[in-house]
């Protein structure tokens, strides 16, 4: 029998191989990606209650198990609104059979990397959702999707490069300690022996692999694919671009911190973090007044949430960084699906075009309006409970640090609010449905279910946090210090 | 196991000359040359991965040294050919950053990577695998260098690819490093450019060029209204 996290792996890539095969027939190939997204979500959460240890090259830990039963939920969400919206993106066959492979063979790919325990592993398996999201970023074919696409893959092909020097130099640390052979990148054994590696390479690995991976995470300077590939592509694949491959990567970062960190002679990895994320959060944060794309719009604002997160692990706050890690994910692909579904409605995702959703639209407009407000930080989702945690662990360990992140939050969350009224408040703008669009019996609700449910979510993952989950993250926490 | 005098130079001798290809991928006018740089790089990479699996014995460095040849000295640098006979493309070298800079900066770039790897090795590791590792990274170095000096999308593609000949010269030069690395990379750097072969055909079909300069064009944010 196989162990349960390769089948977390597996049944996607399997689904994968099933939706490039089968003739695309109706409605067909939107259910069974459905279906196949609904059994990874069952086999993500039962995960949860799997006991932790390493089964050859996956392990299972408390930092990863909560991101996997995350990018269940956020996959099985985004595969429910993907048959929502199916119509709209007016795929032939092939774009149609590409697409949903692609979409199952990322959801595997990034399940992969989070459960990794070897280097090499997770470094494949990033590069597998990497290509993967290229391939949806480009399925539409128009020049400024190729253009995106093309950014996407050349930058990040560069930062995946660079992490793999970096891994490499990570075993070259490790070698003389753990011998040759499979362990010298395996996660748990690394560990074990860092703090007697030799601190220059460790430094120079850790280096390779920030910059590396990084890239994939879109902290600034190496943001500048995600803006453009986040604009593009269908409009699900936003979401688990935003939700899913951001988390893959920063874990992948913080697996290297964890390693680097041991060693007291090595580059201390806490303040390159605090710096990437000061660097992202301000620059996000300014940068989020002059957008007139919302989906650009809500791109940049990832970059500020994974900015934070990274200020919060490097300053010593794993915890509030997991929570906030995981309540960007939710609310972001919450955001996501409505301003994707009101895009279809008004023809257009210019904000400009797109306004008054509230009063036209109630169900979505108020869905809306609340997620962009979470992402504000406003209370009662996940992400007002992070960032308190936050601003009370930066006062408490480096005050100085609490200007810039003030700062930040309050230009961003500013920005955010006027971005706020103009989508959902106000008079609604005239609709220009695209042709075909929610053809789904229910119509609007298939599109708005997966929005309110994950806003739910973020709000008990805030405020009502379950013990079982919580003692988890404390366990995380104390993994990643 | 030891490096007796004899392995170590050759070893040295394959790692210097495939950092000599990435000088001459610098200074090449036209595509085919470039093309053809990019071959004899991927070759001259095969033999240093031969020969570090004859020398560390270890016979999966074989398969690495094979899959390197096949692909980067046959496969990718034919289908390039075949791409740009097909596609009748003006066959210069577009350039952002002349030939005389772009050499300047690429022997800045191999002092650099020489300064950062040696000191931060010294602690441990024989001289080759830290000499090695600095030619690695000078080629590493070097393909990003000509991503960026060169705007045609077929020579940043190149850049690319000699990148990853710089990744596996590294893992080849480590002593046993995990197999799973050099076939994985080996395996991706193929997917790598199947995509990106995808991309340079749909370019031309929607853009008529390979100029990724026009693509500035294309950036969704667009004017003002």
């Amino acid at each position: 029998m196989m162990p349960l996290p390769w089948l977390v792996v597996f049944l996607p890539w399997l689904g994968a191989v099933a939706l490039a095969l089968a003739p695309p027939r109706g409605r067909l190939p939107a259910l069974v990606n459905l279906g196949v997204a609904g059994g990874f979500c069952a086999l993500a959460l039962g995960l949860l209650g799997a006991e932790h240890g390493v089964q050859g090259w996956t392990r299972t830990d408390a930092v990863n198990l909560p991101l996997v039963a995350l990018s269940g939920l956020i996959g099985l969400a985004s595969a429910a609104f993907s048959a929502a919206t199916l119509d709209c993106e007016r795929f032939d066959g092939l774009r149609a059979r590409a697409y949903h492979a692609a979409f199952q063979i990322f959801l595997g790919a990034q399940a992969l990397a989070l459960l990794s325990d070897n280097l090499g592993v997770m470094w494949v398996a990033i590069e597998i959702a990497t290509l993967s999201s290229v391939l949806m970023v480009a399925v539409h074919g128009t020049p400024s999707a190729i253009e995106a696409a093309w950014k996407f893959f050349v930058l990040c092909g560069v930062g995946i490069a660079l992490a793999l020097f970096g891994t490499i130099l990570l075993y070259l640390a490790a070698q003389p300690l753990v011998g040759q052979g499979d362990p010298g990148l395996s996660w748990g054994a690394l560990r074990a022996v860092a703090a007697h590696c030799d601190p220059g390479i460790l430094s120079l690995a850790f280096v390779f692999l920030l910059v590396g991976y990084g890239t994939k995470a879109g902290l600034v300077p190496l943001h500048a694919w995600l803006p453009d590939a986040e604009a593009e592509g269908p409009l699900p694949m936003s979401a688990v671009l935003s939700g899913l491959l951001l988390n893959a990567a920063l874990l992948a970062v913080l697996r290297a911190k964890a390693v680097v960190g041991l060693h007291p002679g090595a580059l201390a990895p806490g303040p390159l973090l605090v710096g990437f994320g000061l660097a992202s959060l301000l620059l996000a944060a300014f940068a989020l007044w002059r957008r007139r794309d919302a989906r650009r719009l809500f791109a940049w604002s990832s970059i500020e949430h994974v900015g934070l997160s990274a200020i919060a692990f490097g300053l010593g706050a794993p915890f509030a960084g997991m929570l906030h890690l995981m309540g960007h994910s939710l609310v972001k692909s919450a955001v996501f699906f409505g301003v994707g579904a009101a895009a279809q409605i008004k023809g257009s995702q210019k904000i400009a075009e797109i306004g008054g959703l509230a009063a036209s639209h109630p169900a979505l407009g108020w869905g809306l309006a609340l997620g962009i407000a979470g992402l504000a930080g406003l209370p009662p989702f996940a992400l007002f409970v992070s960032e308190f945690l936050l601003v009370a662990q930066a006062a408490a360990r480096q005050p100085w640090l609490i200007l810039p992140l003030g700062l930040g939050l309050l230009v961003g969350a500013t920005a955010l609010i006027r971005v706020l009224q103009a989508l959902c408040l106000g008079e609604p703008t005239p609709d220009r449905p695209v042709p075909g669009g929610f053809a789904l019996p229910g119509g609007l609700l298939w599109a708005t279910l997966p929005l309110w449910s994950l806003l739910a979510l973020a709000v008990l993952l805030g405020f009502a946090l379950p013990p079982g989950l919580a003692a988890l993250l404390s366990d995380a926490a104390v993994l990643l210090e | 196991m030891s490096f007796g005098s004899l392995p170590y130079d050759i070893a040295h001798l394959l790692g210097g000359a495939v950092l000599l290809m990435s000088f001459v991928l610098l200074y090449q006018r036209r595509l085919e040359a470039v093309i053809g740089a990019f071959a004899v790089q991927g070759a001259l990479l095969a033999a240093a991965a031969f020969w570090q699996g004859f020398a560390q014995g270890a016979p999966h460095l074989y398969v690495t040294a094979l899959l390197a040849f096949g692909a980067k000295a046959l496969l990718i640098p034919l289908a390039l050919r075949i791409a740009l006979r097909r596609l009748g493309l003006h066959r210069t070298v577009e350039t952002a950053l002349g030939v005389g800079p772009s050499l300047l900066a690429a022997i800045a770039l191999v002092g650099l990577s020489v300064l950062v790897v040696l000191p931060a090795t010294a602690g441990q590791a024989q001289a080759l695998t830290r000499e090695n590792l600095a030619l690695a990274l000078s080629v590493v170095l070097l393909g990003m260098l000509m991503m960026i000096a060169r705007r045609n999308a077929i020579s940043q593609l190149i850049g690319l690819l000699s990148l990853e000949n710089g990744l596996i010269l590294a893992a080849i030069g480590v002593q046993g490093m995990p197999l799973v690395v050099e076939l994985s990379t080996a395996a991706l750097v193929l997917m790598l450019a199947l995509v990106a072969g995808i991309f340079v055909f749909l370019l031309r079909d929607r853009l008529a060029t390979l100029d990724t300069g026009d693509l500035a064009r294309q950036r969704g944010e667009g004017e003002a209204p």
